[in-house]
């Protein structure tokens, strides 16, 4: 295998290891160490890792692992993730954590977080309130304070008192690691067959499970291995993904849309990775001020952030007008307001604007993908066939 | 399905609040002749007082929906919406009063609703009102727009940090945007004075629910209580009016508690409260009537609902303070029934079960609200395990009348009912 090889393979084995072994295996080298367990989308990881933490992204169990106990706390008409989550800690997956963070993203996962404080998971359970006032003074400083908490939790378990210089040590991998990933996507943009999608997201969820600076050396050699030509061009579109920023489709899904003649150039399926857009910076004495500064005026446009004056179809348009996309699919999983209710708002503007796009519904153990093949592959097929030039030009 | 046919009893409480009701929609009506400005904004942390200190008028859209749904019009709304873009697995609220503005917003009276001045997100206990909002920026484009995040009570209590936050939003973000459409200048003393009409009506609207801890209860704390909360989540909280409506009210609700009757509802007095129930969750209004009466029809009375401390929890001591007006309204705002989290919920409807003296505890599961319905089977495992009570579980939805099968419900209230039946029975031998 060459090395680019013997990362996906590894990058694979990690992503869905619902035992969490290597982020479990760090912890165990020394008793001071500490994982938090977080839910989508966004958690500033940098803050976890300067107390000698490990944030470690929990994503459900996917089609990984059969759900019996997880549905017994869940009706039929809410979204299919948290099942999987509490299928994971009551089956002890989750044992070793101590403690975990569940960003305020939507009303359910809101409410989980007051399932794991019931069944005494983790030494802590905090609900994370991110801002939706943009002002310095105003969220920035509540968002300040919402960091300080987290910090001053995993404090009481491990005594670490974290400095200035810790966080800015810490913000700086988490900067090398966006920028590569931004770099990836770069690349990709002009050159998609240099890596198929299925493998640069195995990639980027390993990240989620593993300690910073060992996914900084992977990206390193992937983006070695993909600067230069490999691969071979096919007869495909370009494509954004958007919707699924939360619960995720099975792998097979992922692999269906570009196997029906699609190249994903951009997405929002493992978005909290690349929040931020450019560096944190840091340096300035006051690293969680900076952190909250990218929050506030750096983040990416999301179904989760209040987008006031900044409206999140113009964005979507814009950066798939960047990447050079042909179209636009809009997969959300089933039961899930925040991404299904802005949809609306992105038919229109596809349409006032003459983008065209395709949508369908998942759930994160769909297993038959026949019809979503059929349906990508028929979108593909009109936009190959019949148009001349990318209909986001 | 048996259709109720008889007429409604009405007290003079019920007819000054249609009367309210009524008013209040006669002046959205003539608002734009009239210079009035208007408000859109959500029951759960409204700020009607600062409304009132502006001399603005609200509109609320779920008010709007529910009332839809009563009416029998939210159907259509709801289809509208979907022919529209939205999916069939979202909140109908949202759909229902999109449809209706597609449909012209003509309110539930049948008069036109005048366009907002003002779009006032109070995000408070519920993460789609956001979404709600930036859809409903989109077809009001003029309006100004304010958002007042409401931090979540995530470790069961209100931090220093909270109250901040909230306050600077109010001071330096939602209150400039009331002065820039009113025109007006913030009057911290005029607010004042109507804030101590609503700590007065919060003492009222505490001692009334607190009466159906007799027995035989005077009152239905879920589908009659839903009408007692009207008047102070549709904006008449800090008036006059509301003060002299609660006053009213109570006084009949103990005139009844003296002669020992039972509560009134459309299909009559219930004669003998054979089960009192705790429910959770808030009610169908696509059905309501026929879903009262299958409570009626079993004896069966609510002592108290989760869903009456949507828009404010007063049971457990909070009052509007009108000598810290910012700070009072933030911290109304933060102690809404669904800003609360599930261990602080489980420990309010536990003092619910164990204070009212109930015999069951009953959800009513809405599949539009993820905010009530994620945890509630949680909910409810955790009360049955902690008090030993009989518990209940039933499906609908807020507004879609897809969702309301009678037969289901039906069959499912039956037994939960035989099962109470059974255990007084085991209880007395």
């Amino acid at each position: 295998m060459t090395p680019l090889e013997e990362i996906i393979s590894t990058c694979r084995q990690l992503a869905f290891d619902l035992n969490f072994s290597r982020a479990k295996a760090w912890k165990a080298q020394d008793p001071q160490r500490v994982l938090v367990g977080f839910t989508p989308i966004y958690f500033p990881r940098e803050v976890v890792h300067a107390a000698k933490g490990l944030a470690v992204g929990i994503l459900g169990a996917g089609d990984r692992k059969p759900i019996i106990k997880g549905d017994a706390y869940y009706q039929s008409y809410i979204c299919h993730m948290p099942r999987g989550i509490v299928e994971l800690a009551l089956d002890g997956n989750l044992d070793g954590f101590d403690g975990f963070v569940f960003p305020s993203i939507c009303d359910v996962m809101r409410n989980l977080s007051g399932m794991f404080q019931l069944m005494g998971k983790g030494r802590f359970a905090k609900y994370m309130d991110f801002p939706q006032n943009f002002r310095a003074e105003i969220g920035g400083a509540f968002y300040k304070a919402e960091m300080e908490d987290v910090l001053r939790r995993i404090e009481a378990i491990n005594g670490v008192q974290v400095t200035a210089d810790a966080l800015d040590r810490s913000i700086a991998l988490y900067d090398r690691n966006r920028a590569m990933l931004a770099a990836i996507y770069d690349i990709r943009q002009d050159h998609p067959w240099r890596l198929a999608y299925e493998d640069l997201y195995c990639i980027m969820r390993a990240g989620l499970v593993m300690p910073v600076e060992e996914h900084n050396a992977m990206l390193e050699q992937v983006l070695e291995a993909i600067g230069r030509e490999r691969g071979v061009p096919e007869d495909r579109i370009k494509v954004v993904v958007a919707g699924a920023f939360c619960e995720q489709p099975p792998l097979g899904l992922i692999k269906t849309i570009e196997a029906a003649g699609c190249y994903v150039v951009d997405d929002d399926f493992l978005l909290g990775s690349r929040w931020i857009e450019g560096a944190v910076g840091g340096g300035n004495g006051d690293p969680l001020a900076a952190i909250a500064d990218a929050y506030l005026t750096r983040s990416v446009q999301s179904s989760v952030v209040y987008d006031v004056g900044n409206p999140k179809e113009k964005r979507l348009l814009d950066l798939a007008r960047r990447r050079g996309a042909d179209g636009l699919v809009f997969a959300a999983p089933s039961f899930c307001d925040p991404a299904l209710l802005d949809q609306p708002l992105y038919f229109h503007q596809c349409e006032k604007e003459g983008v065209r796009y395709v949508q369908f519904q998942y759930n994160e153990n769909t297993g038959q993908f026949k019809v979503i093949k059929e349906q990508v592959g028929a979108f593909a097929d009109s936009i190959k066939l019949w148009e001349g030039e990318a209909a986001t030009a | 399905m048996a259709k109720p046919t008889a007429p409604v009893e009405k007290e003079r409480s019920m007819i000054m609040q249609k009367e309210m009701v009524e008013g209040l929609f006669k002046e959205l009506a003539t608002a734009r002749e009239k210079g009035r400005k208007v408000v859109y904004t959500f029951v759960p942390g409204n700020l009607s007082e600062l409304i009132r200190a502006f001399d603005m008028l609200p509109v609320y859209p779920e008010i709007n929906a529910l009332q839809s749904g009563m009416r029998k019009k939210s159907a259509a709304f709801i289809r509208d919406a979907e022919k529209w873009g939205h999916s069939e697995d979202v909140c109908t609220y949202v759909k229902c009063d999109i449809g209706m503005m597609l449909n012209g917003n003509v309110g539930p009276t049948g008069q036109k609703l005048p366009e907002p001045d003002l779009l006032l997100l109070s995000y408070t206990g519920c993460f789609t009102f956001m979404k709600w909002f930036e859809n409903l920026e989109r077809l009001y484009p003029n309006a100004e727009i304010a958002m007042l995040h409401t931090p979540y009570q995530e470790g069961g209590r209100i931090t220093d940090e909270m109250r901040q936050y909230m306050v600077k939003q109010l001071r330096e973000e939602v209150i400039p945007k009331f002065e820039k459409v009113s025109g007006k200048k913030f009057d911290e003393a005029r607010l004042a004075g109507i804030l101590a009409n609503s700590k007065r009506t919060d003492d009222l609207i505490t001692e009334i629910f607190a009466q159906s801890r007799q027995r035989p209860s005077p009152i239905d704390a879920y589908f009659a209580g839903v009408y007692y909360i009207g008047p102070i989540n549709i904006g008449f909280r800090g008036t006059p009016e509301a003060v002299t409506y609660y006053e009213e009210l109570l006084k009949e609700i103990k005139q009844r508690a003296a002669e020992g009757r039972g509560p009134v509802t459309p299909e009559g007095e219930i004669k003998e409260e054979k089960y009192r129930l705790v429910v959770e969750g808030p009610p169908n209004w696509t059905s309501f009537r026929e879903f009262w009466k299958l409570f009626h029809d079993q004896g069966a009375v609510i002592v108290a609902s989760s869903y009456t401390k949507v828009g404010g929890v007063y049971d457990l001591g909070f009052r509007h303070d009108p000598a810290r007006p910012l700070e009072t309204l933030a911290e109304y705002c933060m102690n809404c029934y669904t800003n609360m989290n599930l261990p602080q919920r489980i420990d309010l409807l536990g003092k619910c079960i164990t204070e009212y003296q109930a015999d069951g505890f009953l959800i009513n599961s809405i599949k539009s609200c993820n905010s009530f319905s994620a945890g509630q089977l949680m909910i409810m495992r955790d009360l049955e395990d902690k008090l030993e009570i009989p518990v209940g579980f039933i499906e609908s939805d807020l507004v879609d009348p897809r969702y309301f099968s009678y037969s289901n419900i039906k069959n499912r209230l039956d037994s939960f009912f035989q099962m109470l039946a059974q255990r007084k029975v085991l209880a007395t031998a």
